[in-house]
């Protein structure tokens, strides 16, 4: 019994139940003539039977997918013939991965008969364990709906039931937002841990140098990776410095205009259009970034005689803000138009023009909400992909010139993972430590600028 | 008196003089961000609107049944592995019978596209009195070709920077006088999958690998996230639970979507032996990023229902949970599902997380199914802008406005939803 074939019998058996128990409960009514009824909706029994029926499945279905691949590992290794379990050296892992590999369609002339075998079998397990597994949850589904068809009775109250099941049900979805944040760690932090095992912390944190390009031989020139970090996160601050210095004046500038001095009607035209720059997707920047703006920005200054990077810092960080400057703009709107009218009235009343009262009472007024503001663009600048992937170089310089080519975190860990990978050297583990860096690096910039940014709201409210 | 006057009439004009700038500065701003935005769009429509037409040549074909199928047997398999190549080689020397050189035989027979075989071969199965026939047909230029066509300030460019040396442009330009090349729509873009040649890669591909990305993000996200945000808005204890679960929802929308690749990559393909490259993969990866944003939009639209609407219900002996979804739920539909076009619009222009789950293989065919490998449109981007061929840069551009369009018509459904549907209470 194939996936599709399951599906329709589970979703029609579903959907039977649910019809027959609510009509058992209508007749069950319907039969009382003196006496209480039942005591919910006849529908809730039909709920209650629904639940009984999809819960099990769906969880048993769930665990099933997850554990399967290991349960079949470890079925594959229990027949692995001693004869070839010594011919490789006693390693079970090392049989298994090579019999991962055999394609039974293609299967490569000299292939030892044992694995192909394994291989076969591994094959049968995977496909054949389904439809008895099919069988088999369904019958499970079956079994917990049948219980609750009995307790169809008055002394049963079925939307009670139904609502703390459903209830459940809520707060499981709620609780994955914090099983993601759990899962970023640990996948994060498991990965990490291997890499610190070969390469010490302190080298990482510290170092001058990075070319995590492991030598294959022994005798390569460079053949022991440099994994000193310090060019990445030079190379991502001047970017993000870049960046900034586009996107705060641009961006702050516009917030005091729309929030100050345009017309409303002005101000329902405007922002959408700004708007739409939040809109574009990343890797439109990206190639806007490294079609148009860095070869304009070589032939620029080639004709003022003096030659720069083709992907050099100063057009990735200068795309970044433009992407920017509508993150800023907004939620320095939203700052400034949360500043009392007191305040503004106050100040016009003693006198003072209007960009007087923006300079010297609502700036001041609304900066601990525009800092927040600032420091959360800066965690996106620093976590942005596909324009510094797409503008920026590869080669970690260490630099502060900005039409110099430098790298950043995201960069390298896209370089690093793209392609082949091989789970245990230090080259595929680097993205992970970067990763962990950067996930760090922003959580502590959010949750300041959020804090911030609350404490600020509080104060005005 | 009128020494303090002036002194104030003075100050008077300076600062009125700094308020006009300040308000100038603020404009520039303002005008500096639309024109960021006009110089993008304008740049990438003027790169990609050559992408949307392809070059044609004309060539006398004559189909040697000597090539194509010397027995006499009229099978579709013999004719398919014809060398239909010889007979378009054929048909383009006989254009300049100077020709000689072998090599420059090749040469010329480079000017068209190898899918024009195809062409040939689908042309004489379905119509087999063809053979030994002459027929006059538009075939497909290489890249090359259509390359130089597009951009005709090339032909003055010195030889090694022009792509094509001195002999292949004189025979360009003889094509040119003697009008047998010509533009036409190109149907490739739109039919195809990636390839190799520029001319052969299209995006269909990667628009059947957007949509069933999508699909399971929509899947995955839209209950997850409505569930949820039911949960902390209407039925939830303050308590510090679902405060913590608050902190982590509002960090989750700022986390770098890398971070959210990195998870997949561990998680969902390390763990979990899921396929690479799959959209069931990429779909689940960019449910968990777009969760954030449909729970905020739906916390925020159950919130806009006004509280006599479930003091109504209650009153009526309705329980908490039924107010909730028989009453407040319905009513907050059209901005939950604004917040969930809003969120999909997202997922579908995000890249960053699906290069890290191997989204970025290089595939000549159209996913069947979410456990197929695919790739999605702003990937294709990507991979079509790394690549060193010149004619991948206008499929760029090109594939950047596909997925432009398709981002505005889904805001713009998602705009009419919210004024068509949306109620002011």
């Amino acid at each position: 019994m194939g996936f599709w074939a399951f599906f329709i019998i589970f979703a029609s058996s579903a959907f039977f139940l649910h019809w027959y128990a609510t009509n058992k409960a209508l007749r069950f009514n319907a039969g009382i003539k003196e006496g209480s009824k039942l005591p919910s909706l006849p529908q809730y029994y039909g709920l209650y039977t629904l639940l009984w029926f999809i819960i099990p499945i769906l969880s048993t279905f769930l665990i099933w997918t997850i554990f399967k691949p290991f349960l079949v590992d470890y079925l594959v290794i229990q027949k692995i013939p001693a004869n070839l379990l010594n011919s490789f050296g006693g390693n079970p892992s090392l049989i298994l991965s090579t019999v991962k590999a055999i394609s039974l369609q293609n299967i490569f002339p000299g292939t030892k008969q044992e694995l192909i075998d394994l291989a076969k079998y591994m094959n049968e397990l995977k496909y054949s364990t389904s439809s008895s597994f099919y069988i088999a949850i369904l019958f499970l589904g079956l079994i917990g709906s049948s219980f609750t068809l009995k307790k169809i009775s008055s002394r049963f109250r079925a939307r009670q039931s139904v609502e703390s099941v459903n209830i459940k049900l809520l707060i499981f979805c709620s609780t994955i937002a914090i099983l993601t944040t759990i899962g970023i760690v640990f996948s994060l932090i498991f990965e990490a841990i291997r890499f610190f095992e070969q390469i010490p912390f302190f080298d990482f944190l510290f170092g001058l140098s990075w070319s995590p390009q492991t030598a294959i031989r022994e005798d390569q020139v460079a053949s022991s990776g440099a994994f000193g970090a310090i060019p990445i996160f030079s190379g991502t601050l001047l970017i993000t410095v870049i960046a900034m210095s586009v996107s705060i004046p641009v961006g702050l500038l516009s917030a005091i205009y729309l929030s100050e001095y345009a017309t409303n009607n002005l101000r329902a035209f405007l922002k959408p259009i700004l708007e739409i720059l939040a809109g574009v997707p990343t890797v439109v920047y990206g190639f806007f970034a490294a079609i148009t703006v860095g070869p304009f920005l070589k032939g620029l200054a080639d004709s003022f005689g003096f030659s720069i990077a083709s992907e050099s810092a100063i057009a990735a960080g200068g795309v970044m803000g433009i992407m920017i400057i509508p993150f800023i703009s907004s939620l320095s709107d939203d700052v400034i138009n949360s500043v009392p009218n007191s305040l503004r009235d106050g100040s016009l009343a003693m006198g003072a023009t209007k960009s007087e009262t923006i300079k010297k009472v609502i700036l001041p007024a609304a900066l601990p909400g525009i800092v927040g503001a600032i420091l959360l663009a800066v965690s996106r600048a620093i976590g942005e992909t596909m324009i510094v992937v797409m503008a920026a170089g590869i080669a970690a310089n260490l630099t502060a010139n900005p039409f110099d080519s430098v790298t950043t975190v995201t960069v390298q860990i896209v370089t690093l993972l793209v392609g082949d990978q091989e789970f245990d050297s230090p080259k595929t583990l680097a993205a992970f430590a970067l990763g962990i860096t950067l996930f760090f690096v922003t959580l502590v910039l959010n949750l300041y600028a959020l804090k911030i940014v609350k404490k600020y709201r509080e104060k005005y409210d | 008196m009128t020494k303090n006057f002036e002194k104030i009439n003075d100050s008077l004009i300076k600062r009125q003089k700094s308020e006009k700038n300040f308000k100038l500065f603020g404009l520039i701003g303002i005008i500096c961000a639309i024109s960021f935005l006009i110089i993008i769009l304008t740049s990438i429509i003027i790169e990609g609107k050559k992408a949307f037409v392809s070059t044609y040549i004309k060539l006398d074909v004559f189909f040697d049944s000597k090539i194509i199928d010397p027995d006499n047997t009229k099978e579709d398999s013999v004719i398919k592995s014809a060398n239909f190549n010889e007979i378009i080689t054929k048909s383009i020397l006989e254009n300049f019978p100077e020709v000689t050189d072998r090599k420059e035989k090749i040469k010329l027979s480079t000017f068209i596209s190898s899918s024009a075989e195809d062409e040939l071969i689908k042309l004489i199965i379905l119509d087999k009195a063809l053979i030994d026939q002459k027929k006059e047909l538009w075939l497909l230029a290489s890249s090359t070709i259509d390359v130089i066509h597009k951009n005709p300030d090339m032909l003055n460019f010195p030889e090694d920077e022009r792509l094509i040396d001195d002999k292949e442009l004189k025979w360009f330009q003889w094509f040119l006088s003697e009008e047998k090349i010509k533009f036409s729509a190109n149907k490739n873009f739109f039919s195809n999958a990636d390839s190799t040649e520029p001319e052969q890669a299209g995006i269909w591909g990667a628009f059947v690998g957007s949509f069933l990305t999508l699909f399971v993000t929509l899947i995955l996200s839209f209950p997850i996230a409505v569930a949820a945000g039911v949960f902390l808005e209407e039925l939830a204890p303050k308590n510090k639970f679902t405060d913590f679960i608050e902190v982590n929802i509002n960090n989750l929308a700022a986390v770098p979507s890398i971070i959210f690749g990195l998870l997949g990559l561990a998680i969902f393909l390390n763990v979990m032996h899921l396929p690479r490259s799959a959209p069931i993969v990429g779909g689940m990866v960019l449910a968990l990023m777009t969760l954030p944003t449909i729970i905020i939009a739906t916390r925020a639209s159950l919130r806009a229902v006004p509280p006599s609407i479930r003091e109504a219900a209650i009153g009526l002996g309705a329980t908490k949970f039924q107010t909730v979804t028989h009453h407040v739920l319905p009513l907050s539909m059209p901005g939950i599902s604004t917040g969930t076009i809003i969120g999909m619009s997202q997922a579908l222009g995000e890249s960053a997380p699906l290069l890290m789950i191997g989204m970025v293989a290089f595939i000549v065919d159209s996913p069947g199914s979410i456990f197929d490998s695919a790739t999605v449109l702003p990937v294709q981007i990507y991979l079509w802008k790394s690549t060193a061929a010149r004619g991948f840069v206008e499929l760029t551009a090109a594939g950047v406005m596909v997925l432009l369009s398709f981002l505005v018509l889904m805001n713009a459904i998602a705009v009419y939803v919210r004024y068509k549907f949306e109620k002011k209470w």
